[in-house]
């Protein structure tokens, strides 16, 4: 089972099972991501998304399979808001530069540094505020900063976990946008997420787990009741609208109905 | 004024005065690491473990004292590292498990065996008036040590202070960083101990950096604040130990801990909401997550 990215491939995992500890997350999964990639990771809470993501990163190693990746490929990560210390004393402009790791060594930013962290701030529409610590920023802002840190290195590959979560329906637009136009750009990428109507349904392929690859294609493939059934372990239903697929729960009276 | 200068008639008490403010100016610049790592605690039990190693190094090389309680400290910081690292017990716990043990096993060698040696009340409590020719170059050796790599490895533990599993990602050997990071904390506290002492060690290691932590919320400007904090600290408290006639150690912790709290009683709900969150750290790279 692939991802249905054409082009030159940049990360392979070929059956690959992962655990934590004697806690097995995922079984004999297989996923490659390619150049043109931009796929969402869908599944419900502790189907091993994050995991899948960490295989991906090299920051997990799998117990059986293989993981291999493009030697030079530029990889980066944008992780979930929820994990990240609010209160760590760090400006924007600091927080976007600890992604220039290599190069320069002295601790503070060239005039160079900061006209690159300036235009990426402007692209992503924050650029007034790159003297403000990282606290003082709305839940959409902050997702952009760490898009700011990400995209200062020139990622060919981009990768998220719920990059969504938590943030409002306009922000969610507005993130989606943002990724459509970098995609458009050449960036791979793969985004972890539970939100299946605002976000899901929007990209152009899915990959359902929950503990292994339950299906693998573009939505209108996988966004099926059945497909869902065994992705969420719950009935839903699947309304068409304006050309998109819109997930409902299914009323528990049919559940009732039909003895299940 | 001539009260104030009086005491720098004296040899003995210029020496302890710099050393002072080097030994603030050192535990304050290696503190922000400690402190935003949430690792506060891991000054306390290294600071006890080394003791262990000063108690330890009386049975097999009583001359290399200070060598062999460095060797005793790095291993128990490595070995909390990998502890950590390898199961599930939390940082805290280790911490508490490994160092304490440490200082148990060596006070209990010392017991049985030890006699000679720099004596127990000097190690507990600081004698910085004196400290001997090779433990001042030992302590400029390793501030100056600590400078470089903070200054030349600043981005590198920034990130990974910051979020482990995004530096690791981004290209930072972060586990060489902390290995690093340990072992310049455990040379920090063994060139300190003489002049702090055991049991104060761990406060100058946390109070400059809260106190800094209060005052920013830059990281450059808190590692700034933090130093010239502890060197503020070292240097008023020896003043005011001579006047007062008590040990430097605590005099200077003394000095740190008013400072702390004029700074708490000025910057009020602000530097309280800054510092709050110095006991939550991302542990991303050594928790289990939510698969």
């Amino acid at each position: 089972m692939t991802g249905t990215g054409i082009g030159p491939e940049l990360i392979r995992i070929d059956g690959a099972s992962a655990s934590y500890g004697h806690h097995r997350v995922l079984t004999d999964v297989s996923f490659h991501v390619h150049e043109d990639q931009f796929t969402g990771i869908v599944g419900p809470s502790g189907a091993g998304k994050t995991t899948l993501l960490r295989l991906l990163l090299g920051t997990l190693a799998p117990t059986a399979g293989d993981v291999s990746r493009r030697p030079d490929l530029r990889v980066s990560y944008v992780p979930q808001l929820e994990t990240v210390n609010w209160n760590f004393p760090v400006t924007v402009m600091e927080c976007v530069l600890m992604s220039r790791t290599r190069g320069r060594r002295l601790p503070w930013a060239s005039r160079q540094e900061k006209a690159d962290v300036h235009g990426v701030l402007d692209r992503l529409g924050i650029g007034g505020l790159a003297e403000r610590h990282i606290r003082q920023l709305s839940g959409g802002q902050q997702q952009r900063m760490f898009l700011a840190r990400a995209l200062l290195r020139q990622p060919q590959l981009l990768l998220m976990d719920e990059p969504t979560s938590g943030v409002d329906v306009s922000t969610r637009h507005d993130i989606l946008h943002l990724l459509g136009d970098l995609h458009e750009d050449g960036v791979a990428i793969v985004l972890t997420t539970h939100d299946l109507n605002g976000m899901a349904a929007h990209l152009p392929h899915l990959v359902c787990v929950n503990h292994r690859i339950v299906a693998d294609g573009t939505p209108a493939e996988v966004i099926t009741p059945a497909v869902l059934e065994q992705t969420f372990g719950a009935r839903m239903e699947v309304l068409e609208h304006l050309g998109m697929r819109v997930v409902v729960d299914e009323a528990p009276s049919n559940y009732m109905a039909g003895g299940g | 004024m001539e009260t104030l200068l009086e005491p720098l008639s004296y040899a003995f008490f210029q020496k302890g005065l710099i050393v002072a403010a080097l030994s603030g100016a050192l535990l304050g610049l290696i503190g922000v690491y400690i402190v935003l790592r949430g690792m506060s605690y891991i000054g306390h039990g290294l600071s006890h473990s080394i003791f262990g190693g000063f108690a330890a190094a009386q049975l097999f090389a009583a001359q290399f004292y200070a060598l062999a309680a460095g060797l005793w400290g790095i291993a128990s910081a490595l070995a909390i590292t990998v502890v950590v690292k390898k199961s599930r017990v939390g940082a805290d716990a280790a911490i508490g498990v490994i160092t304490i043990a440490s200082f148990a096993l060596g006070v209990a060698l010392f017991a049985k065996f030890g006699s000679s040696g720099p004596s127990f009340e000097n190690a507990l409590f600081g004698s910085i008036l004196g400290i001997s020719v090779g433990q001042i170059v030992g302590l400029v050796a390793v501030s100056v040590l600590t400078a470089a790599f903070v200054f030349l490895r600043y981005r590198a533990l920034l990130f990974s202070t910051f979020d482990p599993e995004v530096a690791a990602v981004s290209g930072v050997r972060v586990n060489r960083i902390e290995a690093a990071l340990m072992i310049v904390l455990s040379l920090a506290i063994l060139a300190t101990l003489t002049v702090i002492g055991v049991t104060l060690v761990a406060a100058m290691l946390v109070i400059p950096a809260v106190i800094a932590r209060m005052l920013t919320d830059s990281f450059g400007r808190m590692l700034a604040y933090s130093t010239a904090i502890g060197l503020a600290s070292g240097f008023v408290g020896m003043y005011l130990s001579y006047y007062a006639g008590v040990p430097s150690g605590t005099m200077i912790v003394l000095v740190g801990a008013t400072a702390f709290v004029i700074v708490l009683a000025i910057t009020g709900g602000r530097g309280l909401r800054r510092s709050a969150g110095l006991d939550s750290h991302s542990e991303d790279l050594l928790a289990e997550p939510a698969a």
